[in-house]
């Protein structure tokens, strides 16, 4: 509840600013350069933060989207759904919900079938450094640091699985550059966390307790329109029941306007709880301005 | 704590980013704005898929007529001398493009002095060369080589706060 208050509230702000601004109408950043909504409701990639502020509010503009996604790989299926405003190319804050559904192996660990995970997912992100468009002069790439608040709602079956905590939260660094002589678009983060599966099951565990990952992509631009890619994500190792790989994937991004993104990805998750080779579809939709 | 260590630091880090960066703009003295047309002879190729002198010029033609048709960008360019600033337009991007002009206008700060200029409209004449080049068939990674060479201007284009 607290959840949807928080949203309406950050919808209905940015609404009221943009209402209010002389550029109404008009979102003034170039197509795509303020990423798509990666799988905690960030802009970025599929998988991974940008650097990038999401929305198309040039440093004069307040913009904002809401997006859909839905990944579904052999023994799962994961969706979410969120929105983000970016201040002024400053400042990014999202609300993310995970719902993660477990299927026929919530009924084979006794948690009855369809079990499904919640969390929710607070976000902010500030710009430090940079511009990934603009300074195409220099090698110098967008800096960002951001926080992810994550609150899962299944304590008791976090606590049963040796998990610590049924929430947490991330801090990462992005750097994000632009090489639009090139086509090409590179990102790196890194990340602390203690988050299982993204959070899905809880935060840290009987074999550690938060640690630092690297997440990377790489896109290259096919026209304005059209953007293809690949990314990894390393994630800690902490449960003993349930280890847990890099996460990859290969999308294809494309907004045929600044109101719309679709973006399809072929995902590898790896292991999740007892399921090997979670391979499948991500699918993802983002309407904004 | 690890958290609040770990948050520190990256703080720190991003603190002493944001001042490289500063500090590395501030160093520059810059009493002369920086060239309008530096040269890149290794674009000659992209130069050659503009079609060359000839192709530019068609190309600013079609653009002026969108510039002007814009609502944002038509109170901007209604009052210049459009053949004149077509003119310009074509030698700059033939310089920086390693073609064989000579650029006849002025630097970017004085030939856009008098205008309010935001990030937006900047990257609404983006936009709209973008449609140009698009409909001079130019093909997009020779587009972007162009445009790679021109985001830099934003600083002495977009009117600062």
């Amino acid at each position: 509840m607290r959840s949807i208050t928080f949203a309406t509230l950050l919808l209905a702000s940015a609404f009221a600013q943009v209402a209010a601004a002389e550029d109404f109408g008009y979102s003034g950043k170039l197509l795509l350069t303020g990423g798509v909504s990666q799988i905690e409701g960030a802009g970025g990639g599929g998988l991974t933060p940008w650097a990038l502020i999401g929305g198309y509010g040039t440093r004069d503009q307040i913009g904002g989207n809401a997006f859909y996604t839905r990944v579904n790989v052999d023994d799962y299926a994961l969706d979410v759904y969120g929105l983000k405003v970016g201040f002024y190319d400053r400042l990014e804050l999202s609300f993310a919900r995970q719902s993660f559904d477990t299927r026929d192996v919530g009924a084979a660990l006794g948690l009855g079938e369809g079990f499904d995970f919640e969390q929710d997912i607070y976000g902010a992100k500030l710009r430090v450094a940079g511009d990934a468009v603009y300074e195409q002069s220099s090698w110098l790439p967008q800096v960002a640091l951001g926080i992810l608040h994550k609150r899962n709602n299944r304590g008791a079956v976090i606590q049963a699985i040796g998990g610590e905590d049924d929430q947490g939260t991330d801090v990462y660094l992005s750097a994000t550059k632009l090489f639009l002589g090139q086509s090409l678009l590179l990102n790196g983060t890194v990340r602390w966390t203690e988050a299982n599966q993204i959070g899905i099951l809880g935060f840290g565990g009987d074999r550690a307790s938060g640690s630092l990952e690297l997440e990377g992509s790489a896109a290259y631009l096919l026209d304005r329109n059209l953007v293809v890619g690949a990314e990894f994500r390393s994630k800690p190792d902490q449960l003993g029941i349930a280890g847990e790989d890099l996460w990859w994937d290969v999308f294809l991004a494309w907004a045929p306007n600044k109101h719309l993104a679709i973006t399809l990805a072929y995902v590898d998750l790896g292991n999740v709880v007892i399921a090997d080779n979670q391979r499948g579809a991500y699918l993802s939709m983002q309407v904004g301005f | 704590m690890t958290q609040t260590i770990l948050l520190r630091s990256l703080c720190a880090l991003a603190l002493m980013c944001s001042q490289a960066v500063g500090s590395q703009e501030a160093a520059s003295p810059a009493p002369l704005p920086p060239d309008p047309a530096p040269a890149f002879p290794e674009l000659k190729p992209v130069f050659d898929q503009f079609g060359g002198k000839p192709g530019l010029k068609l190309l600013m033609d079609d653009f002026m007529v969108r510039l002007l048709a814009d609502a944002r960008m038509h109170t901007f360019f209604e009052k210049v001398e459009h053949d004149r600033v077509k003119r310009e337009l074509a030698e700059q991007f033939c310089v920086i493009l390693g073609g064989d002009c000579v650029y006849s206008g002025r630097d970017m700060v004085a030939a856009h002095e008098g205008f309010i200029i935001t990030a937006a409209d900047f990257n609404r004449l983006v936009e709209i060369l973008q449609v140009s080049m698009d409909a001079r068939d130019i093909p997009e990674r020779a587009q972007n080589a162009l445009i790679a060479k021109l985001a830099p201007m934003h600083r002495e284009i977009i009117t600062p706060d």
